[in-house]
């Protein structure tokens, strides 16, 4: 059986209880998605300013477990800043480390850089948990959502 | 199967011994029967035996198998019938695929033979989504109006104003205990003020059968649904009983095979009672297990099966509540003997998936989530909550691991 401190890491618990950017962003400027897991009801809205070449603000809001809240404080803080480009690598980065493949099915352990991902790996653990693992990817398929929408308005542009 | 009852108390090491999985699963603190109890060796062995000496399919044929198939399966049937003490059990017991199928069929059946444009359905606010949705989707395809009872502080239904809120309905729709809240409700008072608004009055007895003994004849409901994984018997079983007048007179469901006494080419007949209601190959040995399911309830006697229910019920709200005062909301009655099969709460500053994990890590296993009742989810007002849930293997033992499982969840996260 898998220990509680491989779930719970410290990172996660500090996240948890001092979330980063959490709040709101006024839209517009901002891009606001919202997703929910329809399993357990935890909710959230995810804010981005963007300013055509990075995201320069992110904020999140809602209510869920300790995985789900804190794997979105982490999210923000490791993709704040970012490019669009960045930030999908950041994304893949982040299933990997769940064992999960772009699309979010399971799939084969990847060699991942560890030390690359700073905070972000403590929710390594989360992928031995899987009823857990839908809780810690859910602020990332929310965000993944106006990366999206921001990649369209991109091509768009170079049309 | 062992004598379970000390001076008419369920004696419970005995009855763990009666469900393999206790066996196979040393120290499980099993807390989730309301989502779906255990089942005793022998429902398993009603079903291998079944399939090992005895399967045809049912109704059929003329050969000794598929005459040995459906008598087993009509036994199970008049048994099940006369355990919830139906008058014409072997007419009036219609055999789902679980609770959710059985009222599908009765909002399904009553829409198309009963229920025009602008029908008042009343339910609750504090059903399950089974008893939810069913309506909601009539509401979309032929324009009925849901209306809801509500839920008090306390978690008892308003029915101050029940008059009001029946008058005019054709069909009043109540859960006879909640899933979430473990609130027995005043069902026979509301069916009494509900026929007497002409309404064909629905219970949802999904949580009821398990521990309290039911008599369809006396409670005032014209349908009654619950599922066998509840109450000892296998997934892929649910029963919808019906007063056989009212049955009589409502369209079928599913159509195909067994529910027609004729098919030409412009048309059906359909079916007698019950085969009416159930097309095409049957759950034969699901029922057969249900069937044992019920025969094992009735060697236990659901006298004492109540009374373990109310005491497990009343120990695990006390002793939780003891052990954490205010850092616990616990839902539902807090008159202990109003409640029945469970005890949903919320431990201040921790989410129900975190406790349900660390629990889990305690072998105590709890149920997080919604419980399938967002409506009565956003009332509350909360996303979640953590339901410990009972049956006749819980005792003492399981709430004090639950209880203590609680004081680490708490000591780790806060
Ligand atoms: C009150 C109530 N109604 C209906 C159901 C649905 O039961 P099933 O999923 O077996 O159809 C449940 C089970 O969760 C329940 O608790």
């Amino acid at each position: 059986m898998q220990g509680l401190e491989d779930l719970y890491r410290e990172i996660i618990l500090d996240h948890y209880k001092n979330p980063r950017n959490s709040g709101t962003l006024e839209v517009p400027p901002a891009h606001q998605a919202d997703g929910y897991n329809p399993l357990c009801g935890d909710e959230i809205s995810i804010y981005v300013n963007y300013d055509g070449e990075r995201i320069t603000d992110i904020k999140n809001s809602g209510q869920g477990c300790s995985i789900s809240r804190s794997s979105a404080s982490l999210m923000t803080n490791a993709v704040k800043g970012k490019t669009i480009a960045e930030a999908r690598e950041t994304i893949k980065t982040f299933k990997r480390l769940l064992l999960l493949d772009e699309e979010g099915e399971k799939s084969e352990p990847v060699e991942i850089d560890l030390r690359k991902l700073g905070e972000l790996a403590a929710l390594q653990g989360v992928s031995k948990f899987p009823a857990r693992i839908k809780c810690a990817t859910l602020a990332w398929n929310t965000f993944t959502q106006i990366v999206d929408e921001l990649d369209l308005q991109i091509d768009g542009a170079n049309d | 199967m062992t004598e379970v009852l000390i001076d008419n108390h369920i004696d419970v090491a005995k009855v763990r011994s009666d469900f393999p999985i206790f066996a196979n699963n040393p120290g499980l603190h099993y807390l989730d029967s309301g989502a779906s109890s255990q089942r005793p060796s022998m429902v398993l062995e009603a079903m291998e035996n079944y399939y090992r000496f005895h399967h045809a399919n049912v109704h059929r044929g003329v050969y000794r198998l598929a005459e040995e198939a459906t008598e087993l399966y009509e036994s199970a049937r008049e048994r099940i019938g006369r355990f919830i003490g139906a008058t014409h059990p072997g007419r009036e017991t219609i055999f789902s695929k679980n609770s959710t199928e059985a009222l599908n069929l009765v909002a399904n059946s009553l829409g198309r033979g009963f229920l025009r444009q602008g029908d008042k359905v009343v339910i609750t606010k504090m059903e399950h989504h089974a008893n939810i949705v069913p309506w909601q989707m009539l509401a979309q395809y032929i324009g009925i109006q849901v209306e809801f009872i509500d839920v008090d502080d306390e978690g008892e239904l308003i029915i101050d104003d029940l008059e009001r809120i029946v008058d005019g309905a054709k069909v009043v729709s109540l859960t006879l205990t909640s899933n979430v809240l473990g609130t027995v409700t005043p069902f026979t008072g509301i069916a009494q003020v509900a026929k007497a608004a002409g309404a064909i009055v629905v219970g949802d007895a999904s949580q009821f059968v398990p521990h309290r003994q039911i008599d369809v004849k006396s409670i005032g409901a014209d349908l009654i649904a619950f599922t066998g994984h509840k109450m000892f018997g296998p997934t892929g079983i649910g029963v919808l009983w019906g007063r056989s007048e009212l049955l009589d007179q409502m369209p079928p469901f599913l159509g195909g095979g067994d529910m027609i006494s004729d098919v030409r080419l412009d048309g059906f007949v359909a079916n007698e009672l019950p085969y009416k209601f159930e097309a095409g190959t049957p759950p034969i040995a699901e029922a057969i297990g249900l069937g044992a399911a019920v025969d094992y309830m009735n060697s236990i006697g659901m006298d004492a099966i109540e009374s373990h229910d109310r005491e497990i019920s009343r120990l695990a709200y006390e002793k939780v509540k003891g052990a954490f005062g205010d850092e616990i909301k616990i839902f539902g009655p807090s008159d202990p003997s109003k409640r029945s099969g469970c005890l949903s709460f919320e431990l201040e500053g921790v989410h129900p998936h975190d406790v349900a994990q660390v629990l889990d890590q305690n072998l105590v296993n709890v149920r997080a989530g919604h419980h399938c009742a967002k409506p009565l989810m956003r009332h509350l007002g909360v996303a979640a909550t953590a339901r410990a849930s009972f049956h006749i293997y819980n005792d003492e033992a399981d709430v004090d691991a639950l209880v203590d499982a609680l004081k680490e969840t708490r000591n780790f996260f806060i």
